[in-house]
């Protein structure tokens, strides 16, 4: 029960959130995506820092459960996937979350997209067993691998000797300080008035 | 109106913290599958099916629902699980909060404006274009292990290495792709 109040009361939030800053609207992530207007880069990237900053603290204060991290493993398929992400994404201006999230706004060109996603997301079902046999999912860089050790984990890290509760604050404050030193744009386009 | 940077940032900054500190990261593009598996399920019930000797408790014939143990199948076979509750309530949560800032107008609904800008006003082209990338969106996330949610920001705010390489391969391929086709601004 408890569970379930938390998925609703998180996930609400996380779906209001996304409309607010922006998200649902592929105007944005276009415009983020060819460098024209960065409002959602800065927000998002200061998203991660704000996140990873109160996260690595909580830890360290023991104020959160290591136990409830969870590293995605390192393998090929992220790279290559990656690639396919980026191509769909800066086509649609949509991803997983904001697709579904921008449908419910009301956009049907998001809901055309998300009919798509379940049927990529069908074939990658149909296909895993021969992506696997290629041996692209096998570990890479130790597989779920943190950048520098973290406590009450048994994540392998990257660098042994970086304290990772540290690492994780100091790249947080990095996050938020890219996204407050980015410009609003970096490069300005031909423009056009939207036609009436 | 959106949020600025500051208010936003914080605002998805919390909610991401708030989801790891309470329960797991935020990740959407598995629910997907979950979907599929569930609607699969219902027109053939072999789809999944219980396993006392599985991990989970439950297998598939289907490779990917099988794996980890029968981790998918078993969400398929109990929809009210927290993953699959989560985003049903994002979906709730993101179009409530676009009532209340009054929705979407009408002209942007079928395609944003600046699709209309560099490619015009045919609606059967944005939505090939949509279906397409939607395609190829959660087909490279599932290949990925997770998307722009789940390796972007949840993984890069734990120091995931794996994050790192997304968000790089994600941006290598988006950020060309968006500049050479968005040529007009609005």
């Amino acid at each position: 029960m408890e569970t379930i109040l938390l998925a609703v009361v998180l996930g609400a939030a996380f779906g209001a959130a996304l409309d607010r800053i922006g998200a649902t609207n592929p105007g944005y992530i276009i415009g983020m995506l060819n460098l024209t207007d960065l409002h959602l880069m800065k927000t998002i990237l200061a998203g991660i820092g704000v996140a990873s900053i109160l996260l690595f603290v909580g830890l360290m204060a023991g104020l959160v459960d290591a136990g409830h991290l969870s590293i995605k493993t390192t393998h090929i398929g992220v790279l290559v996937g990656g690639l396919l992400l980026g191509t769909g994404f800066a086509v649609s201006g949509y991803c997983p979350g904001t697709g579904l999230g921008a449908a419910a706004t009301g956009r049907t060109d998001a809901m055309v997209f998300v009919l798509g996603g379940l049927v990529g997301a069908a074939a990658y079902m149909a296909s895993h067993a021969w992506v696997a046999s290629t041996g692209i999912l096998g570990d890479f860089a130790g597989g779920k691998t943190t950048l520098g050790p973290v406590s009450g984990t048994d994540n392998p890290a990257l660098v042994g000797w970086l304290p990772g509760e540290w690492a994780g604050v100091l790249l947080g404050v990095v996050f938020v300080a890219v996204a407050a030193v980015l410009p609003g744009r970096l490069i300005r386009k031909r423009s056009v008035a939207p036609a009436e | 109106m959106v949020l600025s940077w500051k208010w936003g940032g914080l605002a998805l900054g919390l909610v991401f913290f708030a989801a790891v500190a309470l329960v797991k990261p935020i990740g959407v593009s598995t629910q997907f599958v979950i979907f599929n598996g569930i609607v699969w399920d219902a027109a053939s019930p072999d789809t999944v099916v219980v396993d006392e000797a599985a991990k989970s408790g439950y297998a598939s014939p289907n490779a990917y629902l099988n794996k980890s143990g029968g981790k998918y199948a078993r969400s398929i076979a109990e929809p009210l699980n927290y993953g699959f509750l989560f985003v049903i309530a994002m979906i709730v949560g993101a179009g409530v909060s676009a009532v209340l800032r009054g929705g979407v107008a009408r002209r942007e609904r079928a395609m944003p404006a600046i699709w209309r800008a560099n490619f015009g006003d045919d609606r059967r082209k944005r939505y090939l274009a949509a279906f397409g990338s939607g395609f190829l969106v959660l087909y490279g996330a599932r290949l990925a292990g997770g998307c722009t949610s789940g390796h972007m920001m949840s993984g890069m705010m734990q120091t995931a290495v794996s994050g790192y390489i997304f968000t790089a391969s994600a941006l290598l391929a988006a950020v060309p792709i968006a500049l050479y086709l968005f040529r007009k601004e609005v």
